[in-house]
């Protein structure tokens, strides 16, 4: 781990400094959220701005025959009106890995709510009905929508003559990526297991729903360059996606992240960005675009669906002897992250389990459905799904207790992972599952202690009164699950931090600058901590997030504050060094602890660590800033290999376990998650108000999942049923229980303060747990997710 | 699109009269709704905000006359007693900010299966007071209201001025099941009241037909039982395999789709379910209402 060579590591710099790590301080942005104050993305507003429309396909999949813009382009109010032919250079795609995803569509749209044609007017509403104006002639082609219907003999290819890299390998076209891992022998194993057990599992479609539509402001710039003002989760690879696509060098592309309202990995692809930018260049003024609610569920990637084959075997007291799974993904028409949830599913699919010969085969398929992407717990999520599953059913099986099966097969430090990766620091899932299962149970029918009545909210149901206690039977459930951290396969992972440290108003103060993107996570209020402990000051101000820096990397795989923390604190340490060197240099002649002693910053002083104040960093500082910019990495990983998916492909790991109680209503299938208790390692909490909040948060989004949460695509049409708040339900605050939360701190020696990343691994165990409660409160077998009370009722 | 704002009731009609396609709006919850989904774009919309009148209710000796913009609120908060099984669905409006905005007008002119006041409306009998500047007052009774999937029996002339219901009796109930604990649209609803006075029973049924509709069967079913039985003097409890009777033919009223909310079949299993339980719910209450009335 690159750091300070001075500071010994028995000493803790930034110790006696308030609000420094481990401190709640609360969020800069936290009250002006509350209070509605907030600017986000949506908010901007240009003198003589334009307002962007993009006219999107009404079909799945279907040749354009022609497009017809001369009606649009007549109305009055209307600047410009683009498709395809306006693009500007030979570059015309974009993506995340592969550049599958065209700007705007050509010849053929490849699903329902693709980019056709871009208008810009005076007013929204002018846009809007301009776009209507416009006439596309489409002419329909059968549509992809499964892995049957994607790998059929005629089976039309949903990208025709692929050259990424992945295509010299897929056994099909129609295959994104495939990773499978072999290790051991799943088939000589499987004659040592007592019992088997397999099933096949199937997780919907789930959206992001964050709360602030897509939206920002290009600005086009006097250099013919553009500023752009967007929510995104990381602007240097919006950057590397945009600049070739208008025809502009990266520096005539500058970006500032707007106030970004929740991303859950929705905004790790390019929605509006480029849109906006074509018709600022071609206008030649600022011209906005806000996405509605509807036109959201089509602006943004949702997580892969997918249809999950496990078989299990164990002996008869209780020991896993194989594994063999299959998982297909459905990336749906453009491949966005694809490839890297591929990885992690498959390499992930065994769970925090020791199981030594696995046969496992993941793949995402191209067809017609929406496409899918980054969502927080990221392939991940789909196998915690089923492994977890199949551990119910498997202690079952065998007569055992769920929580004493999955404790004898944990994995723990050392444990060697099916892609013959060992786990080097502390995995403490079997204690985690002693936590949950030791915390005391909410009270029976908690209903009835409103006194007089039923207190209906407590009820499966809730305010809708469709029981007062009859045919509701409790439930108890749990999970464990495992998700690796930061980007993994070899990628060159790194962030960077740029640090100031000067006099202002007679006082020592800090400036970060960070191109993170916050979009919730409070990597603003950690950076502000890491800054006050490695300084020593207490002032710090966080510098908006652009591209004048270097870039941070993504809001997404847990890992911003272990990256950019980390990144913020090499930056603070090595700004310290010069610090003191200036402080040598100016004041060394005084006394001799300033070349003898081990010198930290703090309370705004240069101190000895047996506490002797040597100086105050505002006369060390005085005339004389620093100022430094310094990437950070983690440490190296490799790709999986291709055929036998073995590599030391991950960073670090991050477990949590739940406990589901439930009621439902057994007779009309409504079910009221009672309360989902979490432990969960965090290495070292830098902000534990947040780390709780994150936690919870991260719980609600799996509950949503378990319950409610869909995106319903047509199997015959490939279109979206429900793209809107009224049909996508999410939670709402009745229906989100008490959420206890333990939280561990054992340090991953590897990490920055040993901390792990945190923000995915609740949402993991989060649905398998409730869905082991709803089964164990049903006794039905609950093979799919979202549980819909049809399911429960049988009809 | 043209944003008409009367000052009065009189204007409101004469600008109803002369353009038929204005569409009213008072709370908004509905039609902002279409116009945001694009599903509607009305030349003309005509804002009732102004006419005070129509939040106001009077309690009558026998009626409540309920202003058609009187919000949800409202009736949750001042009608308990007199409405119990219209402040029940009041409650399982949407979200409290909408229920602040929305009222029994904008259900009724929407006349969407889904709308949550309508089994409540048809289970008390109510009639919906419609104005025309042409022809004057007209009484709709509730039965002969809904015509068709968001069809309604107003001429285009008129505009729903209040909703007069008769003050409970009896006890009533209601229960609606959406995939979600608060917050959301009906997957199927059911209304019941109780009329000791005449002995009857109403029922609504909401989102389980191309219409809200009554269980009109099973309210003679019931009825029947209950006279033949001296439940209503007795007080006694009504026995299961009644009960059984009454849910099945409730459930055999609905005549629902399958949609993304849920499919036909779990509508009619789910109104079979609320009519037994707020059955007997309604029946339990009258029952404690009996005992403690021969008691004093």
């Amino acid at each position: 781990m690159a750091g300070a060579t001075r500071t010994p590591t028995n000493l803790t710099q930034g110790g006696k400094t308030d609000a420094g790590i481990g401190a709640s301080t609360l969020r800069p942005d936290g009250t002006l959220k509350v209070t509605g104050e907030f600017a986000y993305s949506s908010d901007m507003w240009h003198e003589d701005m334009l307002w962007g429309f993009t006219l999107r396909s009404t079909v799945a999949h279907a040749e354009i025959v022609s497009i017809d813009t001369s009606e649009a382009l007549a109305q009055s109010g209307v600047y410009a009106v683009l498709t395809y032919d306006d693009l500007p250079t030979d570059v015309k795609n974009y993506g995340l890995e592969i550049q599958d995803t065209p700007v705007l569509a050509h010849g053929k749209v490849r699903h329902h709510g693709e980019p056709v044609a871009l208008v810009a007017a005076d007013h929204p509403e002018t846009a809007r009905r301009a776009a209507a104006k416009i006439k596309i002639e489409y002419k329909e082609l059968p549509v992809i929508t499964d892995e049957a219907s994607a790998l059929a003999e005629d089976a039309i290819l949903v990208h025709e003559g692929r050259d990424d890299h992945h295509s010299g390998h897929v056994p099909h076209p129609n295959i994104v990526h495939r990773q499978p891992i072999i290790r051991g022998n799943a088939d000589e194993a499987a004659k040592k297991a007592d019992v088997i057990v397999s099933g096949e599992y199937v997780f919907g479609m789930q959206d992001q729903a964050f709360l602030g539509p897509e939206s920002g402001l290009a600005v086009p710039g006097e250099d013919g360059g553009v500023d752009l003002y967007v929510a995104t989760q990381w602007l240097h690879s919006d950057l590397k996606q945009i600049a070739p696509v208008l025809g502009l060098p990266e520096e005539k592309v500058r970006m500032t992240l707007s106030g970004v309202g929740g991303a859950f990995g929705g905004r790790e692809d390019i929605s509006m960005q480029i849109h906006a930018s074509l018709l600022a260049l071609r206008t030649g003024k600022p011209v906005k675009i806000v996405y509605n609610r509807f036109e959201s569920f089509f602006g943004h990637v949702h997580r892969h669906p997918a249809k999950l084959w496990y078989e299990h075997g164990a002996t008869k007291d209780g020991k896993l002897t194989h594994l063999k799974c299959r998982i297909v993904l459905d990336g749906g028409a453009y491949a966005s992250a694809s490839p890297a949830v591929v990885g992690n599913a498959s390499s992930l699919s065994v769970g925090p389990y020791v199981v030594d010969d696995v046969e496992i085969e993941a793949i995402a398929l191209y067809s017609n459905n929406p496409p899918c992407g980054a969502m927080r717990g990221f392939g991940a999520v789909q196998a915690c799904f089923a492994y977890e599953a199949q551990m119910d059913k498997l202690a079952k099986k065998l007569g055992m207790d769920p929580v004493e099966f999955r404790q004898l097969n944990a994995m723990e430090q050392g444990t060697i992972m099916p892609t013959g990766q060992p786990v080097d620091s502390p995995a403490p899932v079997a204690e985690l599952l002693r936590r949950i299962k030791a915390m005391p149970l909410p009270p029976e029918q908690q209903w009835l202690a409103a006194g007089e009545g039923a207190d209906v909210r407590a009820l499966p149901g809730g305010l809708s009164n469709t029981t007062h206690g009859e045919g509701v039977v409790r439930g108890i459930g749990y999970a464990v699950g495992i998700k690796n951290v930061g980007f993994s396969e070899g990628f060159d992972d790194y962030s960077t931090a740029r640090v100031r440290m000067e006099v202002v108003g007679g006082e020592a103060v800090a400036t970060v600058h960070t191109a993170m993107a916050e979009v919730g996570q409070g990597g603003v209020t950690v950076h502000a901590q890491i800054a006050r402990t490695e300084l020593g000051v207490e002032q710090v101000t966080i510098h908006p997030a652009d591209t004048q820096v270097g870039s941070a990397g993504s809001t997404s795989a847990s890992r911003q504050t272990y990256m950019t923390g980390g990144a913020v604190k090499n930056t603070c340490e090595n700004v310290r060094e010069k610090v003191l060197d200036i402080g040598r240099r100016k004041f060394g002649t005084y006394h001799p602890a300033w070349a003898t002693a081990e010198l930290l910053l703090e309370g705004g002083k240069v101190v000895t660590d047996a506490g002797e104040v040597l100086a105050d960093l505002a006369d060390v500082l005085e005339g004389e800033a620093v100022d430094l910019e310094l990437e950070f990495r983690h440490r190296p990983t490799e790709a999986f290999d291709l055929k036998t998916g073995q590599g030391f492909g991950h960073v670090q790991y991050s477990f949590a376990a739940h406990r589901a109680v439930v009621e439902v209503d057994t007779e009309l299938g409504l079910v009221k998650v009672i309360e989902l208790a979490v432990a969960q390692d965090v290495g070292k909490a830098l902000n534990p108000l947040s780390v709780v909040g994150q936690i919870q948060g991260g719980t609600t989004q799996g509950l949503g999942v378990a319950v409610m949460e869909e995106i319903i695509v047509d199997p015959k049409t490939a279109k979206v049923r429900n793209p809107s708040f009224t049909d996508y339900l999410i939670p709402t605050i009745l229906d989100t229980p008490t959420i206890p939360v333990d939280v561990l701190e054992l340090a991953d020696e590897h990490a920055p303060y040993g901390l792990r990343g945190i923000g995915e691994a609740p949402t993991l165990s989060s649905t398998p747990a409730v869905l082991a409660a709803i089964r164990n409160a049903t006794g039905l077998e609950l093979n799919k997710t979202p549980v819909r009370p049809e399911h429960l009722t049988g009809t | 699109m043209d944003f008409l704002r009367p000052a009065s009731w009189e204007e409101a009609l004469a600008a109803k009269a002369e353009l038929p396609t204005a569409v009213p709006i008072a709370g908004g919850t509905d039609v902002m709704v279409e116009i945001n989904f694009d599903h509607r774009r009305p030349e003309y919309l005509l804002d009732l905000n102004r006419i005070a009148d129509l939040s106001e209710w009077e309690v009558g000796e026998k009626t409540v006359r309920l202003g058609a913009s009187v919000p949800y609120t409202r009736i949750m908060e001042n009608l308990r007693a007199e409405l119990p099984g219209l402040a029940l669905a009041s409650h399982t409006v949407a979200s409290p900010q909408i229920r602040n905005r929305g009222g029994v007008g904008g259900n009724l002119g929407c006349a969407s299966p889904a709308g949550d006041a309508h089994p409540a409306l048809l289970a008390s009998g109510c009639e919906v007071e419609v104005e025309s500047a042409a022809r004057g007052v007209r009484m709709i009774p509730i039965d002969e209201f809904y015509l068709g999937v968001k069809r309604n029996a107003l001429e285009p002339d008129e505009l729903i001025r209040s909703v007069h219901l008769p003050k409970a009796d009896g006890p009533q109930q209601f229960s609606k099941v959406g995939t979600r604990n608060a917050m959301v649209i009906a997957v199927c609803a059911f209304g019941i009241a109780l009329h000791p006075e005449t002995r009857t029973v109403r029922t609504g049924i909401g989102s389980a037909a191309p219409t809200p509709v009554r269980a009109k069967e099973a309210e003679v079913f019931l009825a029947a039982a209950l006279e033949e039985g001296g439940f209503w003097d007795s007080g006694a409890p009504i026995p299961p395999s009644v009960a059984k009777q009454f849910a099945q033919l409730a459930s055999g009223a609905c005549n629902p789709i399958d949609d993304v909310r849920g499919s036909a079949k779990y509508r009619r299993h789910a109104v079979g379910i609320m009519a037994r339980r707020t059955l007997g719910w309604t029946w339990e209450s009258y029952r404690g209402n009996e005992r403690s009335a021969q008691c004093a």
